[in-house]
This record gives structure tokens, sequence and C-alpha cells, in this order.
């Protein structure tokens, strides 16, 4: 059976002035896939996410997300993904349930709907206690978690997660990627970065960008077999290292 | 005589304890990491030492000068760099440099020698305003900028931080550059594999320390054999290992999940179980527990402290 394609991306280029930062990408990814996307700061990766995101057009190439075209109504992109990323992800001043609330509100859930399924996964992250805790007092740990689960929360159809788990401990960030393969079992395509590389094995396929291009992209495990390396850790460097400038 | 040497420093915010009671010694000449999380208390305990904020219980010395009472004196062999990028964004890469030679007295053509193999990399871009670098030549710059006065002492809070593999290992390697020119390096950061870089690291989490040691003695401090299972399915595999008995405390490791079997269990054992559960054909090797193993390990201990 041909697996679906919940993204599709033919000779992407996006250039800035005369720095081209996409240099014709082209990839798929599919149904309930965990996609890791890597590479080195300023390999293009950022540029890539915002463009499959929506927030940006590419100069030339053909994407589709979601079954829509992100030159012609990036739009709709929007409302069809969840985003999660290190930097900004709730508003600290508000509560828990504020924060979902707010978050099904913007994409258009009905109040009756929003209420029942707030409190359905406040429940199964066994979050309940922390309700009405303002985001400011919440263990760092915990605000991951509910990021994430905030980013789904309107049943996208892929989530993207720049970089979730920088600086989280090593126990949260285990129970941060079990709630990214309940997330893909249940049919949601996860596209992700890191820079941990342990977490790039975790992935069902991964791709590796350097200057603007793709070159790698296949399973962890045959990239490690045919790169000849025990894990992708030393993959990356090897595949990055030799072609980078002296910056 | 000690470079550093902290006794029971204690910080607290309001009602929060960021550093509880931290006590650890750093010699000449070492480098030396703090290796946890954010919210561990590492910001905190790195800005008592850079003589920018004063402990709330404790004392601690560097080369001999306290932290309090020497800070004047103190702060021209500290080199300091902080978590977040701090440079003048608006002054140029050359100005950035020149402008923190001159607040300690010194030229840039004075100490270059020992900035070179750093600055030599960003020196083509010294016309650049240092708001429009990339990450990895802030990194540099900032970095620069902390050696300029020939510090006795860097202080590198998470210098690492959100960059990418290949940095990162460039980055160690200029530290392993710069120690040997003898200058003592205390630095922080939460990925659990640089701590192999170090000559001692302190493991620390919610303000306390869990362990101080070369990380080779904290690698042999989990003190049993670990054993690395895989399987193409490793979700599957992951659920199944934490159904059966014999296996305890599984934890997913990139490829492979690291278990410990319980006494008088061999390999055999565990693949028979795992043939039971419909999982075969996994593999299952010996491997040496890291510094994250240990980590999870002292994490598993104060069940009373963990966020969940």
């Amino acid at each position: 059976m041909e697996r679906e394609k919940v993204i599709e991306v033919r000779d992407l280029v996006k250039k800035f002035g005369a720095f081209t930062a996409n240099d014709h990408l082209s990839f798929d990814v599919y149904r309930g896939e965990i996609f890791g996307f890597l590479g080195a700061n300023g390999a293009g990766k950022t540029t890539a996410i915002r463009i499959l995101c929506g927030l940006s057009r590419p100069t030339s190439g053909r994407v589709m997300v979601a079954g829509i075209d992100a030159s012609r109504r990036p739009e709709e992109i929007k409302k069809r993904i969840g985003y999660m990323s290190q930097r900004f992800s709730l508003y600290e001043d508000l509560t828990v349930r504020e924060n979902i609330e707010l978050y099904g509100g913007i994409y258009g859930m009905r109040m009756k709907e929003l209420i029942h399924r707030r409190e359905a996964m406040l429940q199964r992250l066994s979050f309940t206690s922390y309700g009405d805790t303002l985001i400011r007092s919440l263990p760092l740990g915990l605000r991951q978690k509910l990021s994430f689960a905030t980013a789904v929360f309107h049943d996208p159809e892929i989530v993207f997660l720049d970089e979730p788990t920088s600086g989280v401990d090593p126990v949260t960030r285990r129970q941060f990627w079990e709630m990214i393969y309940e997330t893909a079992s249940q049919g949601i395509t996860v596209f992700v970065t890191t820079h941990y590389m342990d977490e790039a094995e975790y992935c069902d396929r991964i791709t590796i960008m350097n200057e603007g291009k793709i070159v790698a992209l296949d399973t962890p495990s045959v990239l490690r077999q045919q790169y000849g390396t025990a894990t992708v850790e030393e993959l990356f460097v090897k595949i990055t290292r030799p072609q980078r400038t002296m910056v | 005589m000690k470079a550093v040497e902290a006794n029971s420093i204690t910080q607290r915010f309001g009602k929060i304890t960021a550093v509880d009671d931290i006590t650890f010694a750093v010699s000449e000449g070492e480098l030396f990491g703090f290796i946890g999380p954010d919210g561990a208390g590492k910001t905190t305990l790195f800005r008592i030492a850079a003589t920018l904020i004063i402990p709330s219980g404790g004392r601690m010395t560097l080369f001999g000068l306290n932290v309090v009472s020497d800070y004047r004196e103190l702060r021209n062999h500290i080199g300091y760099m902080p978590g977040r990028f701090s440079l003048y964004q608006d002054l140029t890469v050359e100005e950035n440099l020149q402008f923190y030679a001159t607040i300690f007295g010194t030229t840039i053509r004075e100490n270059y020698h020992l900035i070179e193999p750093i600055y030599k990399q960003i020196e083509p871009f010294r016309e650049r305003r240092a708001g429009n670098l990339s990450g990895g030549m802030k990194q540099k710059l900032a970095l620069s900028c902390a050696l300029i006065h020939k510090p006795r002492i860097l202080i590198l809070d998470e210098p690492t931080t959100g960059v990418d593999a290949v940095s990162r290992t460039e980055f160690w390697e200029m530290l392993e550059g710069l120690k040997k020119e003898g200058i003592t390096i205390v630095v922080s950061t939460p990925y659990m594999d640089e701590a192999l870089r170090c000559d001692r690291i302190a493991l620390i989490q919610q303000g306390r320390l869990m362990g101080i040691d070369t990380p080779e003695a904290i690698r042999t401090s989990y003190g049993r054999k670990m054993w690395a299972v895989s399987h193409p399915d490793r979700y599957r595999l992951l659920l199944a290992l934490r159904e059966i008995q014999i296996v305890s405390n599984p934890e997913p490791f990139g490829e492979a999940v690291h278990i410990t079997l319980h006494e008088g269990t061999a390999p055999e054992d565990l693949n028979r179980k795992l043939e039971n559960t419909g999982i075969h054909g996994a593999t299952i090797k010996e491997t040496l527990p890291g510094i994250e193993d240990v980590f999870l390990e002292l994490m598993r201990r104060k069940p009373e402290e963990k966020s969940l």
C-alpha cells in the first residue's frame, strides 16, 4: 500500500537577495511518521520550516503541506498544523487552563467541546492539580510537556517541534519523546529538530542539511551503515564537518 | 591554593532556593564541568563565582580572594561568558574586543597570542556589527572578549547550548587549547556527553549537587552491568521491557534501550521473555554506563524531588 504523503517538497528554493538559504530541497514526509530535521546552525533548517508552516513563501519549487500549496494558500496551512518551539510556547501569566482555552479558541474550537477536551487532556497528563497554576510557577519540564500537548490540542495533521527538549532534564526528555511516539501512533505526523543526536535515533527517518542542501535522508540505521558510523552523532560530524567553512 | 573553593553556598530568591548548600573545589588548571538541566542552579552559582551576586549563605573564594569582599581585585582575574549573548550588538567585532581590552587596562596586541586561535576565525568579519553575526561567530567573539585581559579563570555559562554538534566539538577543542595555557576553566552544560571532555564534573539538579568526580569514576559508580537492547520496533520494545520482571529501569538511549538485569538472570532469559511477548530477534549487548545513565539513576534515588 502506498503510504500517504502529508508533506511533499520538490525543488524548494528560497533566496534572500544573493544568498540561497534553501537550495533545491526535495523530500516527502508520510502520515504518522516521526521525521527528524537535522543540520548545523545556519544550514537553512529554520527557513525551510517557516515555509512549511506557511510563514514565508518559497522563491521557487513546489511545497505541499497537508494537501495545501504553500505558495498559494499559506494561511490555510496554519489551521492544519501545530507548532512548538523551545523559545516561545505558553503565556507565563495565564494559567494552564487559560492557555489551553486560548489556543483552542484561536483554532476556532467550540467552547463546550474545548472544555471537554481540555479536562480530558489534563487528566491524561496527570496535570489536573496544576490546572489553575500560572505557567510562570510551573517547573520547566512540565511546561515543555504542556506546550507540546497544547500544540496538538486541535488535532493537527502535522506538528512541528523546533528543539523541543533543549535544556530539559534527562527524565523529562524521555517522557517527552514518549509523548511524541504516542502522538505519531495516532496518525499525527511529527516534524522535529534537535541538537541531541541520540534523539535523532528515535526518528523514523532523518534528513541532514548542510549549507542550504539536503545531504542525507534515510532511516538512522541505514545512514549509519552507509557511512560506517556507530552513532548518528558521528554520522552528523562526518557529513557536515569537512564541507564546512571556517566560521 | 585552589582556583575555586566553595563552602555551603546557598542562594535564595524569595521562597525559591536556587542553590542549596553547595560545596566544591576546583584546582588550578583544571577543566571543571557542571552538568545539569535548565533550572538546576548552574547560572546562579556561576553569577556568584563571577562576583555578580552576593550569596544568601556560605563562602566562596577564587585564588584565595573572597567573591564578596575582594570582588574588585578578583574581577581582573575572571573571564566570564554569560549564557545569554551580552556583547554590544551595535559595535563591530573589533570594537567589542577593543572595548573589553580597554576596560581591563590592556590592549588587543598584548594578549593576542591567547585569543589568536579563536579570534583568527572571526577576524575576516572584524568590521561587522556583533548583532549581525551567526550563533557560532557570536560564541567565538564572546570567548575572545572573556579572554582578552588574560584571566586566570574562565567561567563559561552554557557556551554550547543551542549550538550544533559540530560547533560544539570545535568549541571544546578550543577549551582544551586554553587549558594548555594554564587557564582554569569552569563550564556548565546541559549536554551530558560533553562531560567526558572535563577533568572532573559535578552533577547538579534542583540546586543540589548529586555527585562530583572524574567522568570515568562517575561512570563506574553505576556499579552494575548495563545492557543495551535493540529492536527495529523501538517503542514496542520499550513498553515490553517495562513489563518484564527481571528488567530494571529501562531507559531509551538512541537506538537502544539501556537496562539492568536482576541478579542471577542472563540476557538469554530476557530474550526468552521478549520472544513470549512477540518481540523476536532483539539484540542484547553489554554496554558501559554513560554520564546520563548515572544522572538518571541519581534522579531516581530522589523520587520526592522528581517533577512528576
